[in-house]
């Protein structure tokens, strides 16, 4: 896919789906490796007393990575069924801006395997990875 | 002795409105009993995660688990309860919740260590009986 293409399927997919846009999740592209973006917002917070993002928003996070990465690569409109995930968490997500960026382990016919991972202030210290399996929707 | 099970009620009732991302997805405390758990999401459009289809994000069902595995940690507890942090979850999704659709999920911590409590949870949208998806989480307990 050329990188207008990517840009734009890219774009299509933060802008049409809502939850997308309820995390906050913006994305970037160089060529197709995307880097997601996840700034800090109050409601995102699981536990005030750290305060560390819910576990579930960096799930959520390192999934909508995995389904962004996909459209970029497999340039579909529709968004991919996630089959299965597993999230481990490193460390506690504090409040500021998290990154991630997925790696398509393996790409079928009908399945893709990939790997996310989240990361702070450094890519060495990662805050979270995500394995998952995802069903591919054609157009 | 068991933990006082109005304590963890109020406290389930606490978790599911006052954690500022539970409050934001809307989420509704049903019921909590000894190492158990239920809690809701309604469907909302801003939830949504696939705009064709109107369905709720795999995203908020993921945050949905999260959230009453570490209920049902809680709920497990002898004395005062746990404070708890999510190690791993492993989610699988049976198939889409339906259009517009809220889900209901339940969890159970089945085993508990002097660290880590083991949790499987299920979520459904309108029959228990016919799944959308099912969990299974491992969280560090903190003994406060």
């Amino acid at each position: 896919m050329s990188a207008p293409d990517a840009a734009r399927q890219l774009e299509a997919f933060l802008q049409r789906v809502p939850y997308v846009r309820f995390l906050g999740m913006r994305a970037e592209l160089s060529g197709e490796a995307m880097t997601a973006i996840l700034p800090f917002a109050p409601h995102l917070v699981g536990n005030t007393m750290i305060p560390a993002l819910h576990g579930g928003v960096i799930g959520a996070f390192l999934e909508a990575t995995a389904l962004a990465q996909l459209s970029v690569t497999q340039g579909s409109a529709r968004v991919h069924k996630t089959i299965d995930i597993t999230i481990e968490y490193l460390r506690p997500g504090r409040a500021q801006t998290t990154y991630a960026r997925a790696e398509l382990r393996k790409v079928g016919r009908r399945v893709a395997n990939v790997h996310v991972e989240a990361w702070q202030e450094a890519r060495e210290t990662p805050v979270a990875f995500l394995r998952g399996h995802f069903l591919l929707s054609s157009d | 002795m068991a933990v006082d099970l109005d304590l963890i009620r109020q406290m389930g009732q606490h978790m599911a409105t006052t954690v500022p991302q539970a409050a934001a997805l809307g989420f509704r405390f049903v019921s909590v009993e000894r190492a158990r758990g239920v809690l809701e999401v309604p469907w909302r459009e801003d939830l949504v995660g696939d705009p064709d289809t109107e369905v709720i994000a795999g995203g908020v069902v993921t945050s949905l688990l999260d959230h009453v595995c570490g209920l049902a940690v809680s709920a497990a507890a002898d004395t005062v309860p746990f404070g708890t942090a999510t190690l791993d979850l492993r989610i699988d999704y049976m198939r889409p919740a339906a259009p517009r659709a809220g889900v209901t999920a339940e969890a159970h911590c089945y085993k508990v260590t002097r660290s880590i409590a083991f949790v499987r949870a299920e979520a459904w949208d309108a029959d228990k009986a016919d799944l959308i998806a099912t969990a299974q989480g491992a969280f560090v307990v903190n003994r406060g």
